[in-house]
């Protein structure tokens, strides 16, 4: 199967990545060829078969419900947390202003 | 069938409602990760690095979270799913650190189940309705972003992310706004009884996305639906499914079609809008999240929730009126609200114990007494009301004498007030402020026999007949003994004296 | 004066231990031989003080009596996906350029609880995407070893490519490297130094910058199957912050090394004898098994029936999962922001994420978006992870026959830097040999056997039993045993 530019240019936009002319230039031919390949993944017979769930076979661990049990999954930090922000003020991070 | 329709120029319409309720859990710390869930902290404090989505973080499923969405679920009497699994839905956005939302799509912890709406005929509710629930799953709630700090900035609080929240979907059962607003109501009284949810809608521990769409009455297809996002109130929800329903049928009416939409409700105008930041094409990109293993749930942890989960609403209702003996108006009072029923089931036993006698032989007037007598002292009191003194065992200690007949209703009315003032004890209060009846038979008979032989006129018409004029031969003796005179034995002896 | 970059880890340890030496001397040793290599850019920053402070901390230690750590005075190199407290981390990445982090990754933690010291944070391919260190924001790593006649710099493969050329040129004795489908084998190939990749959820994922979630593992890279054994030691262990974090104790790998194979089983997979891979890589086969035959093993053929759609199935589950991973470098919180006049949220973590990701990067973050995306999702994603099944029970029942496999690692020696630009596809085929394992998380290992006509290294690739790195070391030191790999690239930096 195979991708059409403006597909491509769909799919850039989906992944928040701005692409201009040239980017796509480059990229939708690759991409196609990529795509291509992965494809021969249809061969296989799958069915009756699951999809894989858990690497190795284990199950899902549960934390207690403790506040700040370890300070490193804990709250309590907003120095931390907004330390390396690009835009920081009054203890909120700053983005260009959203219209809901 | 609801009798709700919207008339068109081209005929009746009629509208479904399906509703998508996120309930915050009530836990400590988030779904996965320790930081506190606490309404109100300063921004960004209640927030680690991993809900900041700071590279290398991973979750950890918190059990409490876990544990509550099962018992919701069994609250329901929804299916318990013994495997599910969480999914990431992706989507850009400023309060969403991660990227992706952790949700559970394809295999959700908690299957289908129903709850029942209460008949309520004012409301065009004849009869008491079940509607369906589709699934409950488990996901994290998105940070608050606030716009009108800053002239060209918006500012982001990621206190709320990753606060744990349930998302209970209906199926499209409801036909009125009223029943929606019953539905609402309802499922908040039963989070609350299970107490996985605070249901504080003012907070935003409860909103609902309202699913509306409408067609001619006898269309069996569904019409296209919009969703209109966070409505935070009972009466929001009615109000957005009012305005939506008939928006739709004017679109419609003039020959439009219905947008398969987000929409924003604004309570100042109660009106709907479409949400513009949304307006770019879904699509979410769900797939398994591969920092989480399935989540499967042992048998024990199941029973545990099973065992743990308290009287639910309908269940307790019923119980009131077969065993209790109370009305049914009662019973819907008493049980409505945690707190209501809980300071009622306190009273009672606490009263039957105090008279030594069996609860359903009390609960009548322990329940008018919770249900009207209290409330109205309390309220006429306004601000001179400390309810805090009014301990059960204070109450139970008023009702024993009431029981006891050593005071009247009356009395009682005024020792409650006096109570609920100073905070003294009602034994204590009845004794100094005189507020007994007097039950002894020599001080009444010897009231009863000055007041015979001064009226002896009305004996004879008494006598000769005129049954009405016991009633006189009451008011005066009560008269006589100041209004504490236990009226039972007031009675008794007039009836032996006048024969 | 001992030159103590010659050194490796049990040596270091040892003679910290025994007093031979300080740990200040192996630190200041090793801090110059860093300051002196700048030409292979195996760093992306060196942090010499570190070095020394963690060096200081065990000399006191020592002189106090107290018992010291198992890689007490050990400098280490810390690939730059893991999170380290203080130190910038950017997993190569101009996206994360300047993001100091106020936390440490587990496994850093544990090193520098074993006594390491960090003599920096090593280059490698940008997020770790990449099978010859050439995606890096800091430029390409080139490897200490050359073609004979040559003087064009060659790859030390990827994506752990600092790690592993910082340890073959012997300006660290040890690097932590991570593997997601191939990247501490195929570079520790490329180089000659040895490295394990643990079963999945051996070595805690807290605090590495993540690739693909349900393959990342980290491991060490050393110049012997013994110092990798310490290393790793002191790396795996359960945490209770990952949720796939294996619950298990770790054992003393170190201490029951035995290359005595007798009684085992060495499975040889017919599958992995594909077209294109070289003569010279099949020969070192051959050895191998001849190797592993001297140390008494039984040589037995088995079938891995699905290999050839491990590496399709691999770069569906990794760029889905990727795509998904990377959402979160949108300038809000740390690292990079872009915001072109006059644009909104929106625009600007698309300019963000133009600007901040490289290429391959891109490229892998559209095809994992593609191949999620509605109406594709069952077609690609869901059928790879059925493919992961099947590969995972071409293990199971090859397993049933023997109890480690043997393999090359690659299917060619190292190429030059620039060479294989311009194909992603080819570049790809790289990891073919090493995907399988990963897709089934199973403990995997290279090991140096011999080196090519022309002088480059060629590894030899263990898979063992899911928890059975043992198994994987005591095969690989068998081989190490006979190979007699003690070929060094000669100086040229
Ligand atoms: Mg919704
Ligand atoms: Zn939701």
């Amino acid at each position: 199967m195979s991708v059409t530019r403006e597909e491509v240019a769909k799919i850039a936009q989906l992944a928040r990545i701005r692409m201009g002319e040239e980017d796509l230039d480059h990229l939708v031919p690759e991409f196609n060829n990529i795509l291509t390949w992965v494809e021969q993944l249809g061969e296989v017979d799958t069915s009756g078969v699951e999809p894989m769930t858990a690497v190795i076979p284990q199950e899902l661990r549960l934390r207690d419900d403790v506040i700040d049990a370890d300070p490193k999954t804990g709250g309590g930090r907003q120095d931390d947390v907004l330390a390396n922000a690009p835009v920081a003020e009054h203890g909120f991070y700053g983005v260009p202003k959203v219209i809901e | 069938m609801t009798n709700y329709r919207i008339q068109g120029a081209t005929g009746e319409w009629e509208v479904v409602i399906g509703l998508e309720v996120h309930a915050q859990v009530t836990s400590n710390a988030k779904l996965f990760s320790g930081a506190s869930t606490a309404f109100g902290a300063e921004p960004n404090t209640q927030v680690s690095l991993v809900d900041a989505a700071m590279p290398g973080m991973l979750p950890v499923p918190n059990r409490e979270c876990i544990r509550q969405a099962v018992r919701t679920g069994m609250a329901i009497e929804a299916q318990i799913n013994k495997w599910s699994r969480f999914d990431r839905k992706n989507y850009f956005y400023a309060d969403l650190p991660q990227g992706y939302q952790i949700s559970q799509l394809y295999h959700p912890i908690v299957g289908e189940g129903s709850l029942t709406i209460d008949a309520d005929e004012k409301a065009g509710i004849p009869e008491d309705k079940v509607i369906g629930i589709e699934r409950i799953h488990v996901e994290q709630d998105a940070g608050k972003l606030m716009h009108d700090q800053h002239p060209t900035m918006s500012y982001v609080d990621l206190n709320r992310t990753g606060v744990a929240l349930m998302e209970i979907v209906s199926k499209p059962d409801m036909t009125s706004p009223a029943e929606a607003g019953a539905y609402v109501r309802k499922l908040r009284s039963i989070l609350r009884y299970v107490g996985s949810c605070d249901g504080n809608m003012e907070e935003g521990s409860m909103r609902a996305d309202v699913n509306v769409s409408v067609r001619k009455v006898g269309d069996t297809e569904l019409g296209t639906r919009t969703e209109t996002k966070n409505v935070n109130s009972v009466r929001f929800v009615m109000q957005v499914i009012e305005f939506e329903a008939n928006r739709q049928v004017d679109v419609l009416e003039e020959g439009g079609s219905i947008d398969q939409e987000t929409r924003l409700f604004d309570p100042g105008t109660g009106t709907t809008r479409t949400m513009r930041s949304k307006e770019d094409a879904h699509d979410y990109r769900y797939f398994p999240d591969p920092d989480l293993l399935p989540l499967e749930l042992e048998d024990d942890f199941i029973e545990e929730c099973k065992a743990s989960l308290p009287e639910l609403p309908d269940a307790k209702r019923a119980r009131y009126e077969n065993e209790l003996g109370l009305t049914p108006y009662n019973a819907r009072e008493l049980t409505a609200e945690v707190e209501t029923f809980a300071r009622f089931e306190t009273l009672l036993a606490e009263t039957a114990n105090a008279l030594g006698k069996d609860e359903k032989k009390v609960a009548t007037p322990v329940a008018n007494w919770a249900l009207s007598v209290a409330p109205g002292v309390i309220k006429s009191l306004g601000d001179e009301a400390d309810a805090s003194h009014a301990t059960a065992a204070r109450q139970a200690a008023i009702l024993k004498m009431q029981d006891a007949g050593e005071i009247s209703g009356g009395q009682a009315k005024e020792i409650f007030e006096i109570v609920l003032k100073e905070g003294r004890e009602p034994d204590e209060i009845a004794d100094t402020e005189g507020l007994k009846q007097v039950s002894d038979t020599g001080a009444i008979e010897a009231a009863i026999d000055a007041i015979i032989a001064a009226n002896g006129d009305k004996v004879e018409e008494y006598r000769g007949g005129k049954d009405k004029l016991f009633g006189f031969f009451v008011g005066q003796t009560m008269k006589a003994m100041q209004g504490k005179a236990n009226p039972a034995v007031v009675n008794q002896i007039l009836k032996g004296k006048l024969g | 004066m001992t030159d103590f970059t010659q050194l490796g880890v049990r040596e270091i340890r040892d003679g910290v231990a025994a007093g031979d030496f300080s740990a200040r001397e192996v630190a200041e040793g090793f801090n110059a031989a860093v300051e002196a290599a700048s030409a292979l850019n195996a760093f992306i920053v060196a942090t010499p003080e570190k070095a020394l402070e963690a060096a200081d901390a065990v000399d006191a230690a020592r002189a106090a009596g107290e018992t010291l750590g198992s890689m007490a005075g050990v400098p280490i190199g810390m690939k730059d996906l893991f999170a380290t407290d203080g130190v910038q981390t950017t997993a190569a990445s101009h996206i994360l350029e300047g993001f100091t982090p106020r936390y440490e990754s587990t496994v850093s933690a544990k090193l520098w609880e074993a006594g390491c010291g960090m003599l920096g944070k090593l280059n490698l391919d940008q997020f770790a995407m990449g099978s010859s260190n050439e995606t890096s924001y800091f430029g390409n790593v080139a490897s200490p070893w050359r073609k004979e006649g040559s003087n064009a710099a060659m790859s030390p493969g990827g994506s752990s490519g600092g790690s592993s050329s910082a340890v073959a040129a012997r300006i660290a004795p040890a690097a932590t490297g991570t593997d997601t489908g191939g990247s501490i084998r195929q570079p520790a190939a490329f180089t000659g130094i040895c490295g394990i990749k643990p079963t999945y959820g051996r070595c805690s994922r807290w605090g590495v910058v993540a690739f693909a979630s349900s393959l990342d593992q980290a491991g060490p890279m050393a110049r012997s199957v013994e110092d990798c054994a310490i290393m790793l030691g002191a790396m795996a262990g359960f945490d209770p912050k990952d949720a796939t974090s294996l619950d298990a104790p770790v054992p003393d790998w170190f201490g029951n090394l035995d290359a005595d194979m007798r009684g085992k089983k060495v499975g040889i997979p017919k599958e992995y004898r594909m077209d294109g891979t070289s003569q010279e890589i099949l020969d070192s086969w051959e050895r191998g098994k001849e190797w592993l035959r001297d140390a008494g093993a039984e040589i037995v053929d088995v079938s891995l029936p699905h290999t050839k759609y491990a590496l399709p199935a691999y770069y569906i589950v990794a760029p889905a999962e990727a795509s998904s991973n990377l959402a979160r470098y949108d300038g809000v919180r740390y690292g990079l922001r872009d915001l072109p006049e006059g644009s909104g949220l929106q625009d600007m973590y698309a300019a963000t994420r133009a600007e901040g990701f490289g290429d391959e990067v891109k490229r892998r973050v559209m095809l994992g978006t593609y191949v999620l995306s509605a109406g594709f999702y069952d077609a690609y994603y869901t059928q790879a992870m059925k493919v992961r099944t099947l590969v995972q029970r071409d293990f199971d029942a090859a397993f049933a026959q023997c109890d480690v496999i043997l393999a090359p690692t690659t299917p060619t020696a190292s190429f030059p830097l620039n060479s294989l630009n311009d194909d992603p596809l080819t570049m790809y085929l790289n990891d073919v040999f090493a995907v399988p394992a990963s897709l089934a998380g199973l403990p995997a290992m290279s090991v140096p056997a011999t080196v090519t006509g022309d002088g480059l290294p060629l590894g030899l690739q263990l898979v063992g039993k899911a928890m059975d790195e043992q198994g994987v070391l005591n095969a690989g030191l068998a081989i190490e045993q006979r190979a007699g790999f003690t070929v060094k690239p000669e100086k040229w930096w």
